[in-house]
């Protein structure tokens, strides 16, 4: 197979691949084998270091502390939709003092670290007296962040729909309410889609800072269970590391789900790519060239646009 | 603004560390970031799949949980010892480096197979056909997205705060905790919070700008 980088192999690169074959398992079996033999020299093996993990009261409260991290991501996953929906529309209104402070608003959403954010909320509300609870903290966090990214997302989504979409829309008598709601907004959230999920996975891997303002989740659990008997430092970590994988990966399997139907269904019907060029070429619709041939008045026959 | 000249000496130490942070995981990043790249997009499969996998489990962890490891796993096992600050720059940089391969190997993909080709047919060697045909394309593609990379990974620095290494996001505690310092909680992090602002935009002022500079005009 041929790729912009190499051609097909000859015998010479054939031999070439075949080393460097050999060399890339040699140095990936040399670094995972040095880990392991750290691991089994400092005893990292040893019965007592998984101990812990023996005891069924260990697992349900690993299910609880999943259950807090899953309670965290849930809310903050819908608050953050509904957020990134309202800024999205808010940010493409033709009002300038709507359009104006909901900008100012995502932009700097999206340029706080969200750990500064869910310190601000723990630490810094307390200031003026106000008491938050880490849960809230955490979610009230991820939903600002999250939904100005998110708002990011649909609005290019929006944007980068073909014009002559929305002239449609106004053209058979839609206000535009309807237009975004019923022509603008269906198109954007289908070809955002693995964009919003893939961001969901975010949200997801943010849930463990919770860990750091003291929220009760997952990894907050690991850390609790590697100060006890045996001190098991890697092994919780490692059993925790899983679950967060696992759950991970589920969700960035979904977004890749996602994304493959989507472009197997825009094979079917026409359907927008979002591309620079796209934007490009729907810069000018039949509509305005109609406008503009009309402006010029009948009988010019210069054809602007 | 008494939290600020009071206590000016903790916060230029905060900023140095969260650059500190910043530059040698961005550095660490780079430079495992180009190996992981090449070897997903490697003519060799053995190397594809080591990339793939290292890509996939890194990025399917928090970052948390890389700091976890790097700071509180890896004194476990008996190695020389190495500070916190160290060991969060190697965290930083091992989980960064995978975005920076995907962005990479992004980047090459936008260059169409039959540039390559066409380089091939007139009989430049590989290394011409490289740094005269597809990697100029590539490199321009690859600009604003890389510069998002980084973005991120300057707000990741602050979960180093989380692992008593003294960046900006660790500023509160550091003032609050010692008694005869100015500024309540608030404050501080407003602060932090517009430095970060104030560090971001200038960052994605630079992204526009280089992105700009090195178009190209089709």
């Amino acid at each position: 197979m041929s790729s912009v980088l190499y051609d097909v192999p000859g015998p010479r690169a054939r031999r070439r691949n075949g080393i460097l074959t050999v060399l890339t398992i040699v140095v990936v079996a040399a670094v995972i084998g040095f880990l392991a033999y750290r691991m089994a020299a400092t005893g990292q093996f040893s019965a007592s270091k998984w101990y812990v993990f023996t005891f069924s009261a260990v697992w349900s409260q690993i299910l609880e502390a999943l259950g807090n991290t899953l309670a965290a991501f849930a809310l903050a996953a819908v608050l953050s939709l509904v957020v990134g929906f309202a800024l999205a529309i808010g940010r493409l209104s033709d009002h300038s003092w709507v359009r104006v402070p909901v900008t100012v608003v995502t932009e700097a959403f999206r340029a706080v670290p969200v750990l500064v954010m869910m310190m601000l909320l723990y630490y810094g509300l307390p200031s003026i007296g106000i008491k938050m609870e880490p849960y809230w903290a955490v979610v009230l966090a991820l939903m600002a962040y999250n939904g100005s990214v998110l708002a990011e997302a649909l609005r290019a989504g929006i944007e980068a729909l073909p014009r002559g979409q929305r002239e449609a829309g106004y053209a058979i008598g839609l206000r535009k309410s309807g237009v975004m709601r019923l022509i603008l907004l269906p198109q954007a959230i289908r070809s955002m889609l693995p964009v919003i999920v893939a961001q969901l996975v975010v949200t997801m891997k943010d849930t463990a800072l919770g860990f750091i303002i003291t929220y009760p989740e997952l990894l907050y659990y690991a850390k609790l269970l590697s100060s006890q008997q045996g001190r098991p430092i890697l092994q919780s970590a490692f059993v925790i590391g899983g679950i967060y994988i696992v759950m991970c990966l589920i969700l960035s399997g979904i977004a890749k789900w996602l994304e493959i139907r989507t472009r197997r269904s825009s094979r079917t019907t026409p359907f927008p790519q979002v591309t620079r060029a796209t934007i490009a070429a729907h810069e000018i619709t039949n509509t305005q060239v109609i406008a503009t041939q009309f402006d010029a008045g009948p009988g010019s026959d210069s054809r602007k646009g | 603004m008494d939290v600020i000249f009071g206590n000016l000496d903790l916060w230029g130490e905060a900023i140095g560390n969260t650059l500190l942070v910043f530059v040698f995981g961005g550095i660490i990043a780079l430079v495992l970031g180009l190996i992981v790249g090449a070897m997903r997009v490697a003519p060799v499969p053995v190397a594809r799949a080591v990339g793939t996998a290292y890509v996939n489990i890194i990025r399917n962890t928090p970052l948390t949980l890389v700091f976890f490891f790097f700071v509180f796993g890896y004194p476990v096992l008996g190695l020389p010892k190495l500070s916190n600050t160290v060991l969060g720059i190697l965290a930083i940089g091992i989980y960064t480096a995978t975005y920076v391969a995907e962005t990479l190997r992004a980047g090459i993909s936008t260059v169409s197979v039959g540039q390559a080709e066409a380089a091939r047919a007139i009989g430049l060697p590989f290394g011409q056909v490289m740094t005269l045909v597809v990697l100029p394309q590539a490199f321009r593609s690859v600009v604003p997205p890389m510069m998002s990379v980084f973005i991120a990974l300057l707000k990741n620095t602050t979960v180093a705060a989380g692992f008593s290494i003294g960046e900006l996001a660790a500023l509160r505690a550091t003032i609050n905790d010692s008694h005869d310092r100015p500024g309540s909680p608030m404050e501080v992090l407003l602060w932090v919070a517009v430095v970060f602002v104030v560090l971001v935009l200038l960052m994605s002022w630079l992204q526009r700008y280089l992105e700009n500079r090195w178009r190209i005009a089709r």
